[in-house]
């Protein structure tokens, strides 16, 4: 059993090496994206204010000319210590909390100082500050675990789901079940054949952004590895899932855009969704690529250890378990 | 012959559209070649399928070796089907060691080279390769685990004539090597060179079953004395039985000269007449009332 599956990893390994195009692509793409962007938004900051409320459901009326000011976003937090993080990245300017009369200032963010002054302006009762201290984080730090992800997302999907449906449509599945191959033994060799290639080009593309663009990696490689592997299964899992029954490439095709596009904009690959309505982010929670990215970016720019990343690895393997279990159950080897 | 291999009884497939497999029924034995032959969509791919236990049947039995077929099946049966890509990427060389190491005991790399002309091919991408080089590959695969039944579906079609001819001597020199042989086919000449027996199938259903020349004899005893009809106006006053085709009249006989003779007496130029034995393709015509590849 080891062998056949070896010898099918093998082979769809050597498949994707030999395909020059795809495989520049899956490794040139990523890092013209930050290339790109570290040039364009290497070091400018976005031009609004952002404030951190916590507490926010205790009455405060001394806090509320201040909360009609234009320009300035109010963002709730209900766990303080994640905005008195995002404050020392310099991704909020200031944290107030509503319980009492008492606000924390970065001391090292300029456009903290500036809304200090807005806030005394527009409050009478007196304020505590606390202050906090911590380098500002470029958009292009905070980009890379996104586009990380989103890589590996599209290699996911697409390698696999497009790539089984083609197989089926085409014969070679067909092929393949006529030998003593087992429907289980291809499923895992082609997991393990696409997760390689993923962690062998996402780490490379890693490496390079840290060492060569000198972007932030504040964890272990170690974690960020784990974190990869976890996040490619449940992502390999779910185009998986798409490819297991379908006929035809434009259908598939269709699916798996389905799935991609969504994660695109609501995993937190190019924008925080922190400011999102509730609803949405409940909806992001169901999303492998938003565990994934969450993950990545907590241990490169937070330096987060293994207790604090374990509700997204536990969220990457569920998704993986119950994606696998129904490709086994569907899986289809050809018309019939 | 020896000792039935194959048993089938009964089968019968719908497809939504179509009933595919029409309650068929023969047995193979072992160590023949065995042909279904008909025309595209008579039920030929469908029955070879059902037999590799590619896919199942709605009702009727096939036992092999007098037995249900069970998981071990696979080990001891080649498919080469009529329509399979193979990887893209992929060398002729990396192909066989792949399905090579999907099997339990497989042949000896070099055996199949040798056995399929696969020399000087190893390092050819799978996409480069030629109609019949590609099918000696497919034929590699069937022949990898050293199966006991080999199930050709239409092997050479698509062919040039040299091709054709190559792959028959492979299948002839697999045939020495004892192996039970079935293949689907709508050539004729195929079925004439490669067959002990034939099944001629029509619409799901098998019109004749036996030996080809035993069925040329039962059905088509004599010889066909075919002329244009053009030379020919009102073919009436031969007194013979005779079948019209598109361009010519054919008079079939066990007595050629008193044909000859009588349309000399008439009359009638023989310089574009022709004298030949009945072919699997005239016994198709005359069984099915029409041509085999329309």
């Amino acid at each position: 059993m080891i062998k056949r599956i070896l010898a099918l990893w093998h082979a769809r390994n050597l498949e994707f090496v030999r395909d020059r195009a795809s495989l520049s692509w899956n490794l040139i793409f990523p890092l013209l994206l930050v290339v790109g962007f570290s040039f364009a938004f290497g070091n400018a900051n976005q031009a609004q204010y952002k404030v951190g409320i916590t507490n926010a459901d205790v009455e405060a009326p001394w806090l509320s000319k201040f909360q009609h000011t234009n320009y300035i976003e109010f963002i709730r937090y209900d766990d303080q210590t994640i905005a008195l993080t995002k404050l020392r990245q310099h991704q909020l300017d200031l944290v107030i909390t509503q319980s009492e009369p008492q606000y924390w200032l970065n001391k090292l963010s300029a456009k903290g100082y500036l809304l200090e002054k807005i806030l005394h302006a527009q409050v009478d009762v007196p304020l505590k500050l606390q202050q906090v201290s911590g380098e500002s984080i470029r958009y292009v730090d905070w980009v890379l675990p996104g586009i990380l992800g989103m890589n590996m997302m599209f290699s996911g999907l697409f390698g696999i789901g497009y790539v089984i449906v083609r197989y089926r449509k085409n014969g070679v599945l067909k092929r393949l079940k006529a030998t003593p191959l087992s429907a289980s033994e291809f499923i895992v060799s082609q997991i393990l054949s696409r997760m390689f290639i993923q962690l062998i080009t996402s780490m490379f593309i890693a490496f390079s952004c840290i060492y060569f663009l000198d972007l932030k990696m504040n964890g272990s490689f170690l974690l960020l590895f784990l974190m990869m592997l976890c996040g490619s299964l449940a992502l390999i899992s779910v185009g998986l899932m798409m490819a297991s029954r379908c006929q035809s490439e434009e259908f598939a095709g269709a699916l798996l855009n389905m799935a991609s596009w969504p994660m695109m904009f609501l995993s937190g690959v190019w924008f925080s969704l922190d400011s999102a309505h509730p609803l949405l982010q409940q909806v992001a929670n169901l999303l492998p690529l938003t565990h994934l990215v969450a993950g990545m970016r907590s241990i490169m720019l937070d330096g987060a250890d293994l207790t604090q990343l374990l509700p997204n690895i536990g969220a990457l393997l569920a998704i993986a378990l119950v994606c696998i279990t129904i490709s086994a159950s569907r899986f289809s080897w050809g018309e019939n | 012959m020896s000792k039935v291999i194959l048993s089938v009884s009964r089968l019968v497939k719908k497809y939504p559209e179509v009933l595919a497999v029409n309650g068929l029924s023969f047995d193979v034995y072992e160590g023949e070649c065995f042909g279904l032959l008909g025309p595209n969509g008579a039920g030929k791919s469908t029955t070879i399928e059902i037999l590799e236990n590619v896919i199942n049947a709605d009702s009727g039995e096939v036992l092999y070796q007098g037995l249900p077929r069970d998981k071990n099946f696979a080990q001891q049966i080649g498919i080469q089907f009529q329509n399979t890509a193979l990887q893209d990427f992929l060398t002729v060389s990396d192909t066989l060691r792949l399905f090579r190491s999907l099997y339990d005991n497989p042949v000896p790399l070099s055996q199949l080279i040798e056995s399929c002309a696969l020399e000087g091919l190893l390092h050819r991408d799978n996409r480069k390769l030629s109609g019949g080089q590609r099918q000696r590959l497919l034929l590699a695969l069937a022949l990898i685990n050293d199966p006991k039944v080999l199930f050709l579906d239409e092997p050479t079609t698509g062919l040039d004539p040299q091709a054709r001819r190559n792959f028959w001597q492979l299948i002839e020199r697999q045939k020495s090597h004892g192996k039970t042989i079935i293949l689907t086919t709508h050539y004729m000449d195929e079925a004439e060179v490669l067959c002990d027996r034939i099944a001629i199938v029509d619409r799901g259903k098998i019109i004749a079953l036996g030996a080809p020349s035993q069925l040329l004899r039962q059905h088509l005893p004599g010889m066909i004395v075919r002329l244009p009809k053009t030379a020919i106006g009102d073919p009436e006053f031969l007194n013979f039985k005779i079948n019209f085709t598109q361009f010519f009249i054919e008079i079939i006989t066990e007595n050629v000269e008193a044909v000859v003779a009588q349309l000399l007496a008439h009359k009638i130029p023989i310089n574009d007449l022709t004298i030949k034995a009945p072919t699997l393709e005239d016994l198709f015509i005359k069984l099915t009332g029409h041509a085999l590849r329309e």
